[in-house]
């Protein structure tokens, strides 16, 4: 597919402090890209150079094939928006607030479209009521309908899920999902919630301290940072002390320690030889009942990053 | 690509401008805004006092006013005990208060509520903000300081039966765009405030400290500045040239320069604004200037107040569109 969003190492520099780091992105048409990483790693910064609101030191950035800082109109009317901590005007109501970022694109004949967005988002009841009522979770829902008013052919959300009950970050999940597969909307999702980012995300991008320290997509990602090697858990009949003296002796495998399961093996082994490992112990007449491929989820290898970097002072 | 510039370039030119959405959105907010009872009321107040106090001292005076023509002016600019102030001393008193309340969080509010990240990723410039949210600050004062003249000429005409001619109707207007120009000066300088401040309390404090300084201390300070200028030794020579610089100095403030247009406009028997000596006014015949001769002697007053609300406009102007959006 196309690309959608090209970064050319843009940097961008606050006096001495430099908050993101020749930054190269490549995020393809319907797409769901994850920015994941800790607060203050210059996610935001990163977004705002991308809507043409803040200027990169350095390098360029393109959007939908333009230039965000010499098109901006046409790079905002195809961007949709969620800021972190988003806020609404507190004495419109949210269907009024919805009218007024309508307006601000020019729409006409927009309320049939606003009211199905407010359904979408599970606000239809509360439309009504003050944005200054809403909860932070309702704020949240109404600024992804807000951002999806334009009809935007891009969406940027900046943590659109840290006060939303699980239930709802569920659907807005989904949701994210839906608009990407059917709609073909590319979605950049910026996130320090390691476990949303993997669940919902084609590729993710680790980034800490204005820099991308690893790209991919989420199990490719585990596998490369591991060199190959994945880890599986075996489970056998009979005596578990035998299950891994075989498993040893098949000679494929290394780092062999108990599962969780009582009784079950888990070891480290090269991702292709993992199918003979199985037959070796079949052969040796060994009852393999269970064996369950754990990949390294993003966590560890996030956390590993994240010390790292802290350990280093700037 | 090419042709989606071309499409949006289409689109762009049917659109209405995005400062008429900012501004129709503000003036709403404005309009049903507490801020917006308030100051009405106390403005109502004010005008209220201010009238019956001037219509007391127009019925003291009807009874053997042969020569005074311009009666109807009198409603704005006479007073009698115990209000202190003659209406147009309240005005020049309480609009600079008007555009500070409509324009010290114009920024600062947008901030502080965590929308402004949101509007300004909408596809608008970033100038047809500020642009509408001033205009619509504008507006909201323009319709109270209108309503105000109609309800004093209200009361004029149905309380004491003086009617307008059509100079005093043209002298009102002119009075009116003057004062509106000038809420504009404190507007534009409580809008520099909200940029420049991240929090909408600070932001009030630097266009009221101005307004608080000027009023209440201007004569000290410029009297003090004149003094360095020219330091008066007794003699008449230095003390007329004392009172010249002061004059001067006073003028860089537009709460003088309002105070003396309004005077000028709203009074046809004022000639000048300028110092006077004895001689100079010897034998001179009572008489009215017309509107013409007003506004001959008060251009440069005028002009210069015009300027300071430009100059102040354009440094919010210049303040927002420098301001950056950060993380």
């Amino acid at each position: 597919m196309s690309t959608t969003i090209r970064g050319q190492a843009p940097t961008k520099v606050y006096g001495e402090h430099t908050v993101v780091d020749r930054l190269d992105l490549d995020i393809s048409g319907g797409e769901v890209f994850g920015l994941l990483g800790p607060n203050g790693a210059g996610k935001t910064t990163t977004i705002l150079m991308l809507l043409g609101l803040v200027e990169p030191s350095r390098g360029s950035i393109e959007v939908l094939g333009l230039d965000p800082r010499r098109h901006p109109l046409e790079v905002k009317r195809r961007v949709g928006y969620l800021p972190d901590a988003v806020g609404f005007y507190d004495p419109m109501t949210g269907r009024e607030n919805l009218r007024f970022t309508a307006r601000l694109n020019g729409l006409d004949d927009f309320e049939g479209h606003i009211e199905s967005l407010l359904e979408t988002v599970g606000l239809a009841n509360a439309a009504d009521q003050p944005a200054g009522e809403y909860s932070r979770g309702m704020k949240q829902r109404l600024g992804v309908a807000d951002a999806l008013v334009k009809g935007p052919s891009v969406l940027i959300l900046d943590e659109p899920t840290t006060a939303i009950d699980p239930e709802g970050v569920a659907e807005m999940l989904h949701l994210i999902r839906r608009l990407a597969k059917e709609d073909g909307v590319t979605v950049l999702l910026a996130s320090h919630l390691l476990h949303q980012v993997q669940t919902v995300c084609d590729r993710v991008a680790i980034f800490v301290r204005g820099k991308i320290v690893a790209q991919g997509q989420p199990h490719e990602l585990a596998a490369v940072e591991k060199g190959g090697r994945i880890t599986v858990e075996f489970r056998m009949a009979g005596d578990p002390a035998d299950g891994r003296r075989h498993l040893e002796s098949v000679g494929t495998v290394s780092d062999v320690a108990a599962g969780q399961i009582p009784g079950s093996w888990v070891a480290a082994l090269d991702a292709d030889s993992l199918a003979p490992t199985v037959n070796g112990l079949v052969s040796r007449g060994v009852g393999v009942i269970g064996v369950h491929r754990i990949d390294e989820d993003l966590e560890s290898i996030y956390r590993r990053y994240f010390e790292t970097h802290e350990e280093v002072p700037a | 690509m090419t042709t989606t510039a071309v499409d949006s370039a289409a689109t762009i030119e049917r659109r209405p401008g995005g400062w008429r959405v900012v501004a129709a959105k503000e003036m709403a907010d404005h309009l049903l805004s507490g801020r917006f009872v308030v100051l009405m009321g106390v403005l109502g107040i004010a005008t209220a006092a201010a009238v019956f106090a001037a219509s007391g001292g127009i019925r003291d005076v009807a009874p053997n006013a042969q020569g005074i023509t311009a009666l109807f002016l009198k409603l704005f600019t006479v007073t009698t005990d115990p209000v202190p102030f003659p209406l147009i001393v309240f005005v020049g008193f309480l609009a600079p208060l008007l555009g500070i309340m409509f324009g010290f969080d114009a920024v600062s509010g947008e901030r502080s509520q965590g929308t402004l990240p949101r509007l300004l990723s909408q596809p608008i410039h970033r100038d047809e903000v500020i642009l509408g949210k001033f205009v619509a600050g504008l507006g909201v004062v323009a319709i109270m300081l209108t309503s105000l003249v109609v309800f004093v000429s209200g009361i004029g005409i149905f309380r004491l039966g003086v009617v307008p001619s059509p100079t005093e109707i043209s002298r009102l207007a002119v009075w009116l765009v003057f004062a509106i120009i000038y809420v504009g000066f404190w507007q534009a300088l409580a809008t520099v405030g909200s940029v420049l401040a991240r929090r909408a309390s600070t932001s009030a404090m630097i266009p009221i400290g101005v307004w608080l300084v000027l009023t209440l201390f201007g004569s000290f300070i410029f009297g003090a500045v004149a003094g360095v200028i020219s330091p008066r030794d007794g003699s008449q020579a230095a003390e007329f040239a004392y009172l010249r610089t002061t004059q001067t100095v006073s003028q860089l403030s537009p709460v003088t320069l309002f105070q003396q247009g309004s005077t000028v406009l709203l009074d046809p028997e004022v000639r000048t604004i300028g110092l006077v000596t004895v001689e100079q006014v010897d034998r001179a015949i009572v008489s009215e200037l017309d509107l013409t001769q007003s506004l001959l002697v008060i251009w440069p007053q005028m002009a210069i107040l015009v300027a300071m609300s430009a100059v102040m406009f354009a440094a919010a102007y210049v303040a927002f569109m420098r301001d950056e959006v950060r993380a």
